[in-house]
């Protein structure tokens, strides 16, 4: 069973009088363990795709299926648990709570899973661990280089054990040598099991999956399987 | 989320933005530590009055003479006639017609500058009979009171209230057989009276100099027998009501006028604390009336700020949805901030208010008394504050969609 699975999926924008369609029927299948990338240039989509799978937004028409549950009918509040357990969302500005440290940043999603405390730490902790960040789990993000905040980011993604890692243009705020640190360790959590889809405008980025597809206004192009090198 | 949780969420927003905090709650604060420091003191200034009325003694009748009408038909307030005679004070004192007194002290009372060789004063001069010390509850600290005999002759002397004494005599030496003079007459000082322990300013108890009833008037050039004031003792608590009755009884047949035309009032200490404390509660409403409007203003400060914090924290609110926090949560999130600056800020307000209950009455001469009750009322009044006026803020939080909050910069 697919993991991901959109059916005719549009989403409608409206400012007044003005409608404006970003998506007009997006099709598509994610099966797990796949690693995705959604290409494309601004103002095609991309943002608004990641946002429905993110489920951070419901489409106007279509359906959404994410591991199998229907979402695109669900309560806000609904929504928010399905965020919690089956989406880890890494994201361009990092967004780590800065006077948080990062252990505790990335105990957040276990928080409002209801997971008791000790537990938490020790899975927070390990989390860094596995993004190589094990000695800076009492740093601030304001400590860390952008590469470090976003493998705090990454290990905050991964601490929830979530059906799919959501990863929004990732490395669009990092140097060339973070951006290959990060996309090294996208690879290695693919490596290990898990889906991840990767929204980016960079087609070198993009070239780390598996999988490409391209949007353009509100339609995917073209869905193209790339043989691993 | 557990409340824990939820408690340490907010306990860390509330320090990651320490000044704003602070700068927040000062409002609570303030308005917290002058309700209860307005409170405090009408209480204390209730207590003060009780204090000195009960001092004059529980059994204790007060007759005052009505008022005057002149010629003109202007009608004075009460005890502006000169009604009350020492008459009318034998007839009181007649066990047979007036069975449940115990003992009558008429007084007259005038202002008057007592000069000695090197020093002069000016107080209340009362002339008084043998009675006064008891009735009034005083007692001496030197010398003594002046006798039947004194008050029969109008002998020249008089004792003198500590503080009057400290005035005229304040070196080493007892004032006790010094000479003073009043109006060019001279008096030997015969005692000096004990402190009442009242501190009130203005109308200190300890500041007279009482004379023979004779003297005074000789002093005052005053001829008629009029007297200010008859003190009353009644034979005891139970017996305040009879002689009450007695005495009114007695007066209205002496002046020969109907009850309900009365030419004097008596008055009982209930009836004095009960006037001092309507007088004083609506002072105390008022100004806690004015303070309560101030915690108002930090209330709104509250809200304000948290409006505020959202806006700011549109990011972090959107972080904390994505990541699984439902509108529900984020609500809590924010009324339990608010209400835990509205908690903080009453538990400072209500420490600087014990520490002004210490420090104001040296300052202002105002006794303030904290009751547990009112400072119990104070911190659930800044809880309901902080939680009332997070709702909307909160409300607003939890409102957001996490796209909008996450897309903003």
């Amino acid at each position: 069973m697919s993991v991901v699975h959109l059916e005719g999926v549009r989403k409608t924008y409206r400012s007044g009088s003005i409608e404006f369609e970003a998506l007009r029927g997006v099709d598509m299948r994610i099966e797990e363990g796949e690693y995705v990338a959604v290409i494309g240039p601004s103002g095609s989509g991309k943002s608004t795709l990641m946002n429905i799978l993110g489920c951070l937004d419901v489409p106007t028409h279509g359906a959404y299926h994410l591991g199998g549950e229907d979402v695109s009918t669900m309560t806000e509040a609904e929504l928010a648990h399905v965020r919690n357990r089956r989406i880890g969302f890494v994201f361009q500005q990092f967004n780590l709570l800065p006077s948080l440290p990062a252990w505790r940043n990335v105990e957040l999603p276990l928080v409002y899973a209801g997971v008791a405390g000790a537990e938490r730490r020790e899975r927070a902790v390990a989390a860094l661990e596995r993004v190589g960040l094990g000695d800076r789990t009492a740093n601030r993000p304001g400590e860390l280089s952008g590469g470090q905040q976003q493998r705090v980011a990454v290990a905050r993604a991964l601490v929830t054990e979530p059906d799919i890692i959501l990863a929004d243009e990732p490395t669009g705020n990092l140097d060339t040598a973070s951006t290959n640190a990060v996309l090294g360790l996208l690879d290695e959590v693919h490596a290990s099991g898990r889906t991840i889809v990767l929204i980016t405008h960079e087609h070198d980025v993009a070239a780390r999956a598996g999988r490409r597809l391209t949007i353009r206004d509100g339609l995917i192009t073209v869905d193209q399987v790339v043989p691993a090198p | 989320m557990t409340w824990t949780e939820t408690l340490r969420t907010a306990w860390d927003a509330v320090r990651s933005h320490r000044l704003r905090s602070i700068l927040t709650m000062l409002g609570i604060v303030i308005g917290i530590a002058s309700v209860i420091l307005t409170v405090g003191l009408g209480q204390g200034a209730q207590d003060q009055v009780k204090d000195q009325i009960s001092a004059l003694g529980s059994n204790l009748l007060i007759v005052s003479p009505g008022s005057s009408t002149s010629s003109s038909g202007v009608r004075g307030g009460f005890g502006s006639a000169s009604t009350l005679t020492l008459q009318d004070a034998e007839a009181m004192d007649d066990h047979v017609a007036v069975p449940d007194v115990a003992a009558v002290a008429p007084v007259t009372s005038s202002n008057a500058e007592i000069d000695t060789s090197s020093t002069n004063w000016t107080t209340s001069l009362v002339g008084a009979t043998t009675s006064w010390p008891q009735v009034r509850r005083r007692s001496l600290a030197s010398g003594r009171f002046f006798t039947a005999k004194e008050v029969a002759e109008g002998a020249k002397v008089v004792v003198l209230g500590p503080d009057t004494a400290e005035e005229l005599f304040s070196g080493p030496t007892s004032p006790v057989g010094q000479t003073v003079t009043v109006g060019g007459t001279q008096l030997t000082v015969i005692g000096v009276l004990a402190s009442t322990g009242s501190s009130s300013s203005g109308t200190s108890e300890d500041d007279t100099a009482v004379t023979p009833i004779s003297t005074a008037k000789a002093l005052t050039g005053a001829s008629s027998s009029s007297v200010s004031t008859i003190y009353v003792e009644a034979r005891s608590g139970q017996a305040l009501s009879p002689a009450y009755q007695e005495i009114n009884a007695l007066l209205l047949n002496l002046h020969d006028v109907t009850a309900s035309s009365p030419d004097f009032t008596i008055a009982s200490q209930d009836s004095l604390v009960e006037t001092a404390n309507a007088t004083n509660k609506t002072l105390t409403v008022l100004l806690a009336g004015i303070a309560a409007i101030s915690l108002l203003v930090g209330g709104i400060g509250v809200m304000n700020i948290m409006l505020v914090s959202v806006t700011e924290r549109v990011r972090e609110i959107g972080l904390r949805k994505a990541l699984g926090a439902t509108p529900r949560v984020i609500r809590r999130q924010f009324l339990v901030e608010a209400s835990l600056l509205g908690f903080a800020g009453g538990v400072v307000g209500i420490l600087i208010a014990a520490v002004g209950a210490e420090v104001l009455p040296g300052l202002i001469g105002q006794p303030v008394s904290l009751s547990a009750l009112a400072t119990a009322a104070a911190l659930g009044t800044a809880l309901v504050l902080g939680i009332g006026f997070g709702v909307y803020p909160a409300s607003r939080a939890a409102r957001l969609t996490p796209i909008d909050a996450l897309r903003s910069e």
